[in-house]
Formats: C-alpha cells, sequence, structure tokens
C-alpha cells in the first residue's frame, strides 16, 4: 500500500517536472525522487518514527496544487496576520507563492527576500550550493520535499547586516478541492554578523484535508542570530510533517520557538548541527492536542565542536484522545569537550484516552561535560486547584487556568510582544471559559 | 573502602585476578545446535517429554527469529553452530550428597575464587548453590531452609521433584519466544536455580548462587524461577566471576521471578565476568533476559545490580506491575572500562492501581568503553494512581568513552505521575582537588568519589555484596584517571 503511495508521488513528479519550470532543477528533482523511491515511507517499525503511524497520509493521493488565486482570502489573511506587528510579509496560498498578497517593500536592496522560484530561475549557483549541502535526506519527507522544489522562500542576508523588522511567512492552505499537497522549502542564509527574525505561521480551513511537508534550511555563519518561529495552526483534517535543518558556524545563536496547534496528524523535526566553537541554541516548544490530534515532534542536537551550548525545553498539553509524542536527543560527539546541554520535556495529560511518549536521549562521546535531561508526565496539581476552588472559581475555569499557566512558561520565553499576545489569546482561545480566563490572566 | 594498593602503574597493568582454569574432564557435546542436540540435552536430564516438547517449540520459535540488531553495543556475528550447548563435570553421575563427595578440584576452584564453602555454612546464613558449568554440585543449608518449607534446588532437580510447580511456572513470565535469546536460552537451558517460597513465610536466610563459566567454547545458558507465594518475602544473590579466555563466550541467561498476593521478592546482582583484555579481545557476552512478574496485590520486586565485568552487557531486569498496589523497583550500576560495552536499563509496565516503580541508574564509563542506560517506563490505560521516578547518572571518565541514555516513556492514563531525570558529567576537578590537598592519592579519591556516586545503589544491596561490591569497583577503574 505504501508502494502505491509511493509511486504515486514517482508519477506525479513526472507529470508535473515540465511544468514546474526551472530545468536546471530537474537533474536535483530526480535525484531525490529517487532517493525516495527506495527510501519509501517510513513506517513504525523505524525507530524514529515508532509512535508515529504516517498510513493514513499514504492513503490519500495528494497532488501539488493549480496555481491560482482563492476567494475570501482576505479574511484568513487576518486571521493569520499578528496584530501589531510590522513586518515583511510572504504569503503562500495552496503551497503557491501569491505576489499579489506580499510586500516585502522597505527591505535593503543587499537582502535577498523572494520566492524561491524566482530565486532558482535567477541564479541557480547559489541555491544548488545551499541545497547541496542538505545533510537531512535521511529523513524521507525531507527528502520528498527536494523533489518537488518549487516554492518557497529564499531569505539571504549579507555580512554584519541587521534586519530589525521580522520576515512573516504565511501560509494559507485548504481552499480548493481536498487531497492537495504542498511542499514550501524555505532557505535561510544568514553571512557573518548577520541577524534576523523569521515567523512561519501555517494556517488552514479545518473542513479539507491536505497536506504540507515543509522544510527550512538556516545557514548560519560566524557569529549570526536567527530567532524563529513556527505557528503551526492548520485545519483539523490536514497532514503537516515539517523539517527544520539547521548548520551553525562559531559563535552563531538560534532561537527557536515551534507552537503546535493544528493539524490531525503533526511531525516537527529540527536537527541542529553546532558545527563550531561557541554556537549555541535555544529551542522552545509547545503542543497542544485536543479531539483525535496527533502531534510529534523529533529534535537533535549534534554538538560537533567544543564549548558549544543547547537549551531546551518543550511542554504538551493533551487532552481527549489526543497523543502527543516527544524525542529529544542530543548528540555530543568525540572532542566536543566542555558541550553545556539542558533539555527538559513537560506533559499534562488531561484525559484517560490520551497518550504521551516521550523519550529525551543523550549520546555522549566527550568526558568534559555538563548534560542533564528531564522529563514529566503528570496531571493539574490538587492543591493548587483547591486553593482556586476555595476562592469561589468554578473547577472547569479554574483547571483552565492552571492549564493555561503550564503553556505560559513557553510563551513568556517569546521576546516578540506581538506573537507572544496573539499566542496568549490562541492558547487561551482553545481553553474552555476562555473569557473568565482573560480576566484572570490579562 | 579503597583498594589498598597504591603504584598505579602495577595497577594498570594488573591481570584479572579470576583468570585460571581448573581442568575438569567434562561431558561435552559437540558444538552445534539442531533438534537432536536438543533431545540429547533433554535426555540427559531425564526430563518429562511435556519440557522436551517446550524446548522444541521454542527452539522452531527461535529458527524463525532474527537476531536483535538495536542495542548500542557492537561485536561480530555469533556463529551458534559453533556453540556446544551442553557440558556437565563428570562427578554429576555420582550425586554428591555433601561437600566431601564434591570434586577437590571443583572445592579449589571455588577457593580461589573466594566462596569457600564449607565456612561458608558457618558463615551469615548464606545457602550456596553452585552452578559449575551448567550442572549444580553442591547445596547447603538444605535442612534449614526444608524446615522452613523452602524449596531452593538446582533446576534439573526441581523437574525431577517438583515438575508440577515448574510446569505451572515456567515460561509464564518470560515466555519461551518472548526474545531471540530466550528462545535460544529456553530450548537449551541445561541447569539453574529453582526456589519456591510457601505461603506466609519469611526466607529465614539470602539465597545465593554462584555461577562460573568454565570448559572452553560453552555457552551457558541459566534458568532461575523464583515463585513467591502469598505473603513471603525472599532475598536471593547472584554473583559471578569467569576465568581468564580468549574466544568471547555467549551468555543467555533467563530469570523469572513470580510474586503472589503481598508477596516481596529482592533480587541482588554482582557480575564481574570476564571483560576482555586491554585491547577489548575476549570476554563474555551477556544477554540476559530478566523479569520479575508482580502478579499479585501489594507484591513487590526488587532489582538490584552491579554490573563490573562481560565484554558486552545487554539486560533488562523489568517489572510486570499487574497487581493493585504492587511496587517495582530497579538499582544499577553499570561500570564499563577499557572496551566493555554495556546496554542495560530496565522496563516497568504498570498495569494495575495505584501501583509504583522506582528507577535508579548510575553508569560508569572509562577508557573506550560505552555504557547506555536504555529504559522503558509504560503506563498502561487501566493503571489508575501510576507513580514512576527515573533518575539516571552518567560519569565519564577520560575521552574515549560514552554515555548514553534512552528512556522511553509511554503513559496512557490521565492520573499518571511520571519523572524522569538524567544527568551526565565527569568527576569534579574541584572534588579531586579538596581530597588530594587532604593527602588522599589520586587513585583513592576517584575511589572515594565513584563510590559516593553509587551509594544510592550500594545501599540497597546486602552487606557482604555491598563490600563486594565496592572492591570490584575500585578493580574495574583502576588506572582510569591518572
Amino acid at each position: 500500500m505504501s508502494d502505491t503511495a509511493v509511486n504515486h508521488y514517482v508519477s506525479e513528479l513526472h507529470r508535473l517536472q515540465k511544468e514546474m519550470g526551472c530545468d536546471n532543477l530537474a537533474r536535483l528533482r530526480e535525484a531525490a525522487i529517487g532517493r525516495f523511491q527506495s527510501q519509501g515511507f517510513p513506517s513504525t517499525r523505524q525507530e524514529n518514527w515508532k509512535y508515529t503511524d504516517v498510513r493514513p497520509l499514504t492513503r490519500m493521493p495528494f497532488s501539488l496544487p493549480e496555481t491560482g488565486m482563492v476567494a475570501d482570502h482576505e479574511a484568513w489573511l487576518n486571521e493569520a496576520r499578528l496584530p501589531g506587528l510590522d513586518c515583511h510579509e510572504l504569503v503562500f496560498v495552496n503551497g503557491r507563492f501569491s505576489a499579489e498578497l506580499s510586500r516585502t517593500d522597505g527591505l535593503p536592496e543587499y537582502v535577498v527576500l523572494k520566492n524561491l522560484a524566482v530565486a532558482l530561475e535567477e541564479d541557480r549557483t547559489l541555491i544548488e550550493s545551499l541545497i547541496g549541502e542538505d545533510n537531512a535526506d535521511s529523513n524521507p519527507f525531507n527528502t520528498l520535499n527536494t523533489a518537488f522544489i518549487l516554492d518557497g522562500v529564499l531569505l539571504s542576508v549579507p555580512t554584519d547586516c541587521i534586519i530589525d523588522i521580522p520576515v512573516h511567512l504565511i501560509y494559507l492552505s485548504g481552499f480548493s478541492d481536498e487531497g492537495f499537497a504542498a511542499h514550501p522549502r524555505n532557505i535561510i542564509a544568514l553571512e557573518a554578523n548577520a541577524s534576523v527574525t523569521v515567523i512561519e505561521n501555517y494556517v488552514g480551513a479545518d473542513n479539507s484535508r491536505y497536506f504540507t511537508n515543509t522544510v527550512t534550511d538556516a545557514f548560519l555563519q560566524e557569529n549570526s542570530s536567527l530567532t524563529h518561529y513556527k505557528l503551526q495552526q492548520e485545519g483539523r483534517g490536514s497532514y503537516h510533517i515539517g523539517n527544520f535543518n539547521i548548520l551553525q558556524a562559531a559563535s552563531s545563536r538560534v532561537y527557536s520557538h515551534s507552537i503546535s496547534l493544528g493539524g490531525s496528524l503533526v511531525r516537527n523535526d529540527i536537527h541542529a548541527e553546532l558545527k563550531a566553537e561557541g554556537a549555541e541554541i535555544a529551542l522552545q516548544g509547545l503542543y497542544m492536542g485536543t479531539g483525535k490530534q496527533h502531534i510529534d515532534n523529533h529534535t537533535r542536537i549534534d554538538h560537533l565542536s567544543p564549548s558549544t551550548q543547547s537549551r531546551e525545553n518543550y511542554r504538551g498539553v493533551l487532552n481527549d484522545q489526543a497523543r502527543g509524542v516527544f524525542n529529544g536527543k542530543v548528540v555530543v560527539h568525540k572532542d566536543a569537550q566542555k558541550t553545556d546541554a539542558a533539555q527538559s520535556n513537560a506533559n499534562l495529560l488531561l484525559s484517560d484516552f490520551a497518550e504521551v511518549d516521550t523519550k529525551p536521549e543523550l549520546e555522549i562521546y566527550a568526558d568534559d561535560v555538563k548534560c542533564s535531561h528531564g522529563t514529566t508526565v503528570g496531571q493539574l496539581d490538587q492543591d493548587m486547584l483547591f486553593y482556586l476552588r476555595s476562592r469561589a472559581i468554578d473547577e472547569e475555569t479554574a483547571r483552565s487556568i492552571l492549564t493555561y499557566a503550564f503553556a505560559e512558561e513557553i510563551i513568556t520565553q517569546i521576546d516578540l510582544q506581538p506573537v507572544r499576545e496573539y499566542l496568549e489569546y490562541r492558547v487561551i482561545g482553545r481553553l474552555p471559559d476562555a473569557d473568565l480566563i482573560k480576566e484572570f490572566t490579562v | 573502602m579503597a583498594t589498598k594498593t597504591h603504584d598505579v602503574e602495577t595497577l594498570v597493568k594488573k591481570e584479572y585476578e579470576h583468570g585460571f582454569f581448573t581442568d575438569i574432564e567434562s561431558d561435552t557435546v559437540a558444538p552445534g545446535l539442531n533438534e537432536d542436540v536438543i533431545a540429547f540435552i533433554s535426555r540427559k536430564k531425564n526430563e518429562p517429554d511435556w519440557l522436551l516438547e517446550w524446548r522444541l517449540k521454542a527452539y522452531r520459535h527461535w529458527l524463525e527469529m532474527e537476531e536483535p540488531r538495536w542495542a548500542h553495543v557492537h561485536y561480530p556475528p555469533i556463529d551458534f553452530q559453533d556453540i556446544s550447548y551442553y557440558s556437565a563435570p563428570k562427578t554429576k553421575q555420582d550425586g554428591p550428597k555433601s561437600l566431601d563427595e564434591v570434586d577437590p578440584k571443583l572445592l579449589e576452584t571455588y577457593e580461589k575464587l573466594g566462596i569457600p564453602l564449607h565456612e561458608q555454612k558457618l558463615l551469615a546464613g548464606v545457602a550456596v548453590d553452585a552452578v559449575f558449568d551448567s550442572v549444580s554440585v553442591a547445596t547447603t543449608f538444605k535442612e534449614k531452609l526444608a524446615d522452613a518449607g523452602v524449596i531452593f534446588c538446582s533446576f534439573s532437580e526441581a523437574v525431577q521433584e517438583h515438575p508440577e510447580l515448574v510446569r505451572q511456572y515456567l515460561g509464564s513470565v518470560v515466555p519461551a519466544a518472548d526474545n531471540f535469546y530466550a528462545a535460544l536460552n529456553s530450548a537449551v537451558f541445561t541447569d539453574g536455580s529453582f526456589c519456591y517460597i510457601p505461603k506466609n513465610t519469611r526466607c529465614p536466610m539470602e539465597l545465593s548462587t554462584y555461577f562460573r563459566i568454565n570448559a572452553s567454547k560453552t555457552g551457558q545458558f541459566e534458568r532461575t524461577l523464583i515463585v513467591a507465594d502469598e505473603g513471603s518475602y525472599v532475598s536471593y544473590l547472584e554473583g559471578c566471576t569467569a576465568p581468564m579466555r580468549d574466544e568471547n563466550q555467549l551468555h543467555a541467561a533467563v530469570v523469572e521471578l513470580v510474586a503472589l498476593d503481598n508477596a516481596s521478592i529482592k533480587y541482588s546482582t554482582v557480575q564481574n565476568w570476564y571483560p576482555g583484555d586491554e585491547e577489548g579481545k575476549g570476554g563474555i557476552y551477556n544477554f540476559v533476559t530478566k523479569r520479575g512478574d508482580c502478579r499479585g496485590v501489594n507484591s513487590r520486586i526488587s532489582w538490584t545490580q552491579v554490573e563490573t565485568g562481560s565484554a558486552i552487557t545487554w539486560k533488562y531486569p523489568s517489572c510486570l506491575l499487574k497487581g493493585d498496589n504492587s511496587v517495582g523497583e530497579f538499582y544499577s550500576v553499570a561500570v564499563t572500562n577499557n572496551y566493555q560495552q554495556a546496554d542495560t536499563g530496565t522496563k516497568m509496565i504498570h498495569i494495575g492501581k495505584n501501583t509504583r516503580s522506582t528507577i535508579i541508574s548510575k553508569g560508569i564509563s572509562a577508557g573506550h568503553a560505552e555504557n547506555a542506560y536504555r529504559g522503558l517506563v509504560r503506563i498502561t490505560a487501566k493503571a489508575e494512581n501510576a507513580r514512576n521516578y527515573t533518575q539516571c547518572d552518567s560519569l565519564l571518565m577520560g575521552d574515549k568513552c560514552g554515555a548514553h541514555t534512552f528512556p522511553y516513556i509511554e503513559a496512557k492514563n490521565a492520573s499518571a505521575q511520571v519523572e524522569h531525570e538524567a544527568t551526565t558529567s565527569k568527576i569534579g576537578d574541584d572534588q579531586l582537588f579538596y581530597c588530594m590537598q587532604r593527602g588522599i592519592s589520586e587513585e583513592d579519591a576517584v575511589n572515594m568519589i565513584v563510590n559516593g556516586f553509587c551509594k544510592e545503589v550500594f545501599k540497597e544491596l546486602p552487606m557482604e555484596f555491598a563490600v563486594e561490591a565496592q572492591k570490584l569497583l575500585g578493580v574495574t577503574l583502576e588506572g582510569a584517571v591518572g
């Protein structure tokens, strides 16, 4: 069955190769689909996919969407925009870039921010060199994305350039017939001392079944800094697979915030390689599952050089029949002395039908290191509930307040105020008695 | 506490203390495995038909199974046809009834190992069921145990004398086809220990088995079955040493524990098999399946292990917490040096209500060794109010070794409380400095710090074992720092 699905994507590529254009990428795509064919879709027998079964995703033959606009986009765009955020905005509808809806004016000329398809036409060498460096091909979905490479973002920030205004990438999906797949590919290249903030915002319609397979590659040169937000609010019928690959040079810094609220089957992979001394990464994550959602977060941090640092903090709230999966792997390679790595994963299990599978991993081959991880699965504190109840707050509201307080630890870490407020609003909105909690918290 | 030898140079070069070879004419079957060999073993042991059938069923399963490769260990493929599956000291036919009848050479071996049987008779009340190669040769304190109604004998004896108990419980915790090595063991196991504690009985002494691998090219396939009936208590000690040898030896034991209502089993292990030389040549492959079944309400099973030997250790003493209010515990110290590899941990499967489990694991890695903790805590949907606490600490000595943690946590009940913590670090320079500044040699200081690191586990061991364990730790880590 899975073979049929693989073959479907192979024939899709052959059908669309011409349409997609960019002849110089044909070879890259062909090679990728070849690799994908030999990899196939992952099965739960593979360690990395032990808790996530992608078979539902393979049962439906997703096709690339037609280009073109959708009606009613303004309302959705307003939904996705972050109030009070001054930003450069690129909009993708059903995975295809929409120049009309995007606005990037005011960017310095020497900064490249454009749709990947356009960039591919203009400068093949740059992109091929960047994609050639892609090292996460062991993930079949990453390979599949490369096979359909076309739309997405190329953001290239030259040396010493600090972009103050965040770049907001909005992916609106689910406004067409059922069964389309989008494979957005984003490439973020930061030269030495460059700095930028990128927000990836995935918003979708609940009544549509579609497949988003996104890949973001970030290349950080010396002393550069990337703040990255991923807000995953896909429609409830959608499949979302995301790969975020990071390569870090000396003293570069990455601050990643990954918030997963939507989708029916969600898998987020982050793979960071700290390749030179002084590189630092901080990963924050929040996943909230209700209904039958399945949300899987996999992270892998490779400490390849001495004196590198990583911090990781993921929190999950699982209700109804939702399932949360967390796998955080930290590998300290030989000679990566003075590595400092700390990781924490906390889960709130609110229903007897919900499930949490968590696996923090440490693989250490150097001795002068400081590494730790901790993980918990638990419930709301009875004493705290009692405290609130004794002050005449009804049980449901009390539970909502405490649940929000649990999630808030990740949200408060967000420096960018409009993003933080937007998320506070979104997270509270998901809880019972939302209006009441707002009174308590705001 | 620390070893008295201070010359680091000689310590580093010191050869394995227990490396010697006693020449006893073995009744050994030619290497190879097929149904005939299994029938031969079964006939040799004068086993009932159902047991032979059981063995053959396990064997047929085994043929279809694949050798597991997921553990974080590396070794050349094992040729299962190159192993002799049966080896018994000649004395077996005569069936020694007391120490006087035991082959003096055997006794000599034990003497060298520091297990003087006749002295132990007088000592702190430890009965020893000594397994030399595959057949038990001496059992002490039988009478005293018999008075209490406790059955403690070799497995083959149990098959003869208590077939109904064996049949009832054998394979009920670790099924014959549980995993590759358990299936192999089920097909070819030669002997082991059997223990049954009757209702409402507190076993009057600590039970102990010393294993010893002898006779070249003989894999050891022990089978241990301990049943604690309602309201009973037993503490069981297992300790091992092995002679020096060049060839890798496979050891695939199976240990099954059954605790019925209100019963409690404490199982302690000190494992010190030959770890291979400094280049990683030779050494024992220790692929063991150990599992305890807390079948009754309020039952408790506690595993304590000190793993210092073996070229490769691969074992996960586990607890199935089926009974309501049952308790599972796992305390482990795993030390690896030179080219040793250890992938060890536990599984705590919470099934009953109000079940609790505690996991304390300490890994120490030195030289070129690899040390991994791999554990699973599963809270099933019906396990109301389950509670787990896990702590895994790793200590690294030297920059060529590895320490890894792979904890799996699966929670399906909203009343579950699961906590896992892990840290990895090296011995702090300031700690060392503090000790040395007070006139303690570096080697002793390291020993002290390591012992402190492992204290939580050592305090779970019975007295004699705790002392032995500390000594072993010192010997294993000799020359690792300095």
